[in-house]
């Protein structure tokens, strides 16, 4: 009586693209008007899926960044710090709204522009994105009550740049508190992921705000050089590689610019024995393949209790094996591409010295796409702390599993990193929790879950992966002073 | 490895965490089942179905009808399955058996004093007998809630093991009853009880307390038989009953077979839904999917 039918496939589904529009050619959006680079210079933005041309790109040179500043600090001060608080509020609402009208475009560009799966973008980034507006909305008129007894001011110009890992996402974490506190901004993103940056800049259009008020530049690391560089901008607003952010730190030593840096990580992710251990595999998934793991907190290093080391890892690769990778349009993917061609080969660089080094070695087995720029999920399992895979910040679908016995051993390895934005605990017992939140260095600690987000909560990290808090409250201080 | 069959052979369950299983069932039911994918999906709902009549009112014409469909569940429609087995109390076992018995359709029969479970072991014995001796190709037992909640593991792991004697060729699947479990963690534990007691399919619910079979409680049980498998190499089948009445949470529930425990699990040998209306639910969508248009439950037989 068996019905011996059972090899049952998803048949593709993949997210129509009818309803998008996207220019040819975009500019730079200065001063409220879209303008021509002065460079006359444009770069093309593709698709990491097909490696298919998506748009033109302006590249902002050095004048047209001066000239974006310019028009950012004659609103700032003749417009935006007038404009009053509760008005500010009612355009940042207005911007939200209009993003959630347009959250389905939002998100299918974003899938094709980054390569992330289509259920991310639409259930993750596009909604958190419109929250962050939503959210810095309400303070906006309520600054006297977030910090009572303090005169606090708007700064001026931010100059604020932003990557390519989650790019809507990051210009809301930028441009929402900025405003909200009466700062103008010049916003760079990267430049491989530049298109939703100008559909919001279409959308910041559309709600009225002053020419001036979110100036949208675009071009590679010499643009976003310029735009820290500017004596006229006042805060610098970082968010990428540890490396630039060292740059950045150089540029403005000896000036009076604030700054706020949220760079890498290595961030540990650690699991008792006594752990629920199904949903710990989870949060292992979900930890170090969300967005093909370019997330700079992705939990990269997992440590697993000695004893349970074998169970864990059966089901990690057991689960492995059920990720649909692929076409990020599909909405059964959870693995989409990588997002350029040079991130893929740094990703196969670290693979290689992992394979030289001779740590146990897992991939899923399974059919990439021909085209575009795919990785499959990774493990090394029993790494050593001293392996170049346990300490450096890989940006991938790579994960590093070392055992441990004891919870001051976990404890002093996890914290043997330049690192310090995130960690996971996951135990049954609440005393281990908060034993262990207050001794790990890392920025955010989840506890039984991992990388969740929200508007109201504030991120950032210690050493190496940065300073300052962006998001909740401690995401207006920085835009103030 | 043959079953050890003693509870001191019974590992301690891992504990569950309600909100991570939540979030993973949300993503089961994200998955996009279209075109083919959908079609065959619903084919195979259909051959996993217990249907079931379960009624204090139960006559022998209304288990004459609902046999009769069994094996017809859509005459009009070519190269549809049969259901897997019909599921009735044991007064009813016989008559099933002499309708159903010819067309490859098992006859399974609710026992141990269902739904309750409140009688002595020998009266679940003798009720357990009775069905198998009138032609039961499966049993479905209820366990001793009320002596789960007071902690007395051995007591239920004991009077599983004692039915699976009985039950000799028949199938045996035991019914936690999870609504009446309250929380994940005794899910699992019963699911391991069971299990290493000797049952053949663990089945959430008796259908007569809510809720029933949840996609969490659903999750939390695969993962006890996926963790049996992984332990002893041997296959537990899985049967949730009861709220599973449309299509949509049925592809849902066979979606997270499929991630959980693997393409061998989704064959009626394994996965079974018990259910009385879920059937022409998933006629209508196999009709809709073919036609693009819906008909009438007029159209469909109500049994």
């Amino acid at each position: 009586m068996s019905t011996k039918n059972n090899n049952w496939e998803y048949a593709a589904s993949i997210e129509g693209t009818g309803h998008i529009q996207l220019k040819e050619k975009y500019g730079l959006y200065i001063n409220g008007a879209w303008v021509e680079p002065q460079s006359k210079a444009y770069f093309s933005s593709i698709n990491p899926h097909n490696e298919e041309h998506l748009a033109d790109v302006a590249q902002a040179n050095d004048k047209d960044i001066d000239r974006a500043v310019k028009a950012a600090e004659k609103a700032h001060r003749e417009v935006w710090s007038k404009t009053t608080p509760a008005e500010r509020g009612k355009y940042i609402f207005r911007i939200a709204r209009l993003m959630q009208e347009q959250a389905k475009e939002l998100a299918v560009i974003e899938s094709l522009d980054s390569g992330k799966p289509i259920r991310e973008a639409r259930d993750i980034d596009i909604p958190l994105a419109c929250n962050h507006f939503f959210y810095y909305a309400g303070w906006a008129d309520k600054l006297d009550y977030a910090f009572p007894n303090q005169k606090k001011e708007s700064i001026g110009v931010a100059g604020q740049i932003i990557p390519w890992n989650f790019p809507l996402l990051m210009a809301a974490w930028k441009i929402a508190p900025a405003l909200a506190t009466g700062n103008t901004v010049v916003l760079k993103p990267a430049e491989t992921t530049s298109l939703t940056a100008l559909k919001l800049a279409e959308i910041i259009d559309a709600a009225g705000l002053p020419p001036g008020v979110v100036n949208i530049v675009t071009g590679f690391g010499d643009t976003g050089a310029a735009i820290v560089a500017h004596p006229m901008v006042s805060k610098v607003a970082f968010t990428g590689s540890t490396a630039v952010g060292k740059l950045i730190q150089k540029t403005i030593a000896g000036t009076d610019k604030k700054a706020t840096l949220e760079l890498g990580g290595k961030s540990a992710n650690i699991i008792f024995d006594d752990a629920p251990l199904d949903q710990a595999v989870e949060g292992i998934i979900n930890g170090i393949f969300f967005n093909q793991g370019h997330v700079c907190c992705a939990g990269s290093r997992l440590f697993v209790q000695e004893n349970i080391a074998d169970k864990v890892i059966r089901k990690l690769k057991h689960r492995m094996q059920s990720l649909q990778i692929g076409n990020p349009l599909d909405k059964n993917t959870d693995i989409g591409a990588i997002n350029s061609a040079d991130q893929l080969e740094i990703i196969n660089k670290y693979i290689e010295i992992g394979r030289k080094e001779g740590s146990e070695f897992f991939q899923v087995d399974c059919a990439l796409p021909n085209k575009g720029y795919y990785c499959p999920p990774t493990l090394f399992i029993n790494v050593a702390q001293s392996s170049v895979l346990a300490q450096e910040e890989i940006f991938g679908p790579v994960l590093t599993i070392q055992t441990f016995r004891t919870v001051d051993e976990v404890i002093q390895k996890a914290n043997n990193s330049p690192y310090g934005l995130a960690a996971g605990v996951w135990t049954d017992k609440g005393s281990k929790i908060f034993n262990l939140t207050s001794k790990l260095k890392a920025g955010v600690v989840w506890a039984n879950t991992y990388n969740k987000f929200d508007p109201a909560s504030p991120f950032g990290g210690y050493k190496e992966s940065g300073f300052g808090r962006e998001g909740g409250l401690h995401g207006l201080g920085a835009y103030l002073k | 490895m043959p079953k050890a069959n003693t509870i001191n052979h019974l590992p301690s369950s891992p504990s569950v965490d309600k909100v991570g299983v939540e979030e993973r069932v949300a993503r089961f039911q994200s998955r996009s089942i279209k075109n083919h994918a959908k079609m065959q999906g619903l084919k195979m709902v259909l051959s996993m179905i217990d249907l079931t009549t379960l009624e204090g009112k139960d006559t022998p014409g209304k288990v004459r009808q609902m046999c009769f469909k069994a094996a017809h569940l859509h005459d009009g429609y070519p190269d549809l399955p049969n259901v897997a087995a019909v599921c009735v109390y044991p007064s009813m076992v016989r008559l099933a058996k002499s309708i159903v018995g010819s067309h490859g359709i098992n006859v399974a029969s609710v026992s141990t004093a269902f739904p309750s479970g409140q009688a002595p072991l020998e009266v679940k014995l003798t009720d357990t007998k009775y069905a198998v001796e009138n032609g039961a190709d499966e049993i479905d037992m209820v366990i001793s809630r009320g002596k789960f909640l007071a902690g007395e593991y051995a007591f239920v792991f004991d009077e599983i093991a004692a039915i699976k004697e009985v039950c000799g060729s028949a199938r045996l699947k035991v019914i936690l009853e999870t609504g009446e479990l309250i929380t994940l963690d005794n899910v699992r534990k019963a699911s391991d009880i069971a299990i290493y007691a000797g049952a053949d399919f663990i089945k959430t619910s008796t259908g007569k307390i809510q809720p029933a079979a949840t996609l969490q409680v659903t999750y939390t049980m695969l993962q006890a038989i996926r963790d049996y498998y992984d332990e002893t190499g041997q296959m537990i089948g899985m049967k949730p009953a009861g709220g599973i009445s449309n299509a949509k949470l049925a592809l849902h529930n066979l979606v997270m077979v499929k991630e959980v425990l693997g393409q061998e699990w989704l064959d009626n040998k394994w996965f079974r839904f018990g259910a009385s209306s879920l059937a022409n639910d998933v006629l209508m969508q196999i009709m809709k999917t073919d036609s693009g248009i819906y008909q009438s439950g007029d159209y469909f037989t109500l049994d």
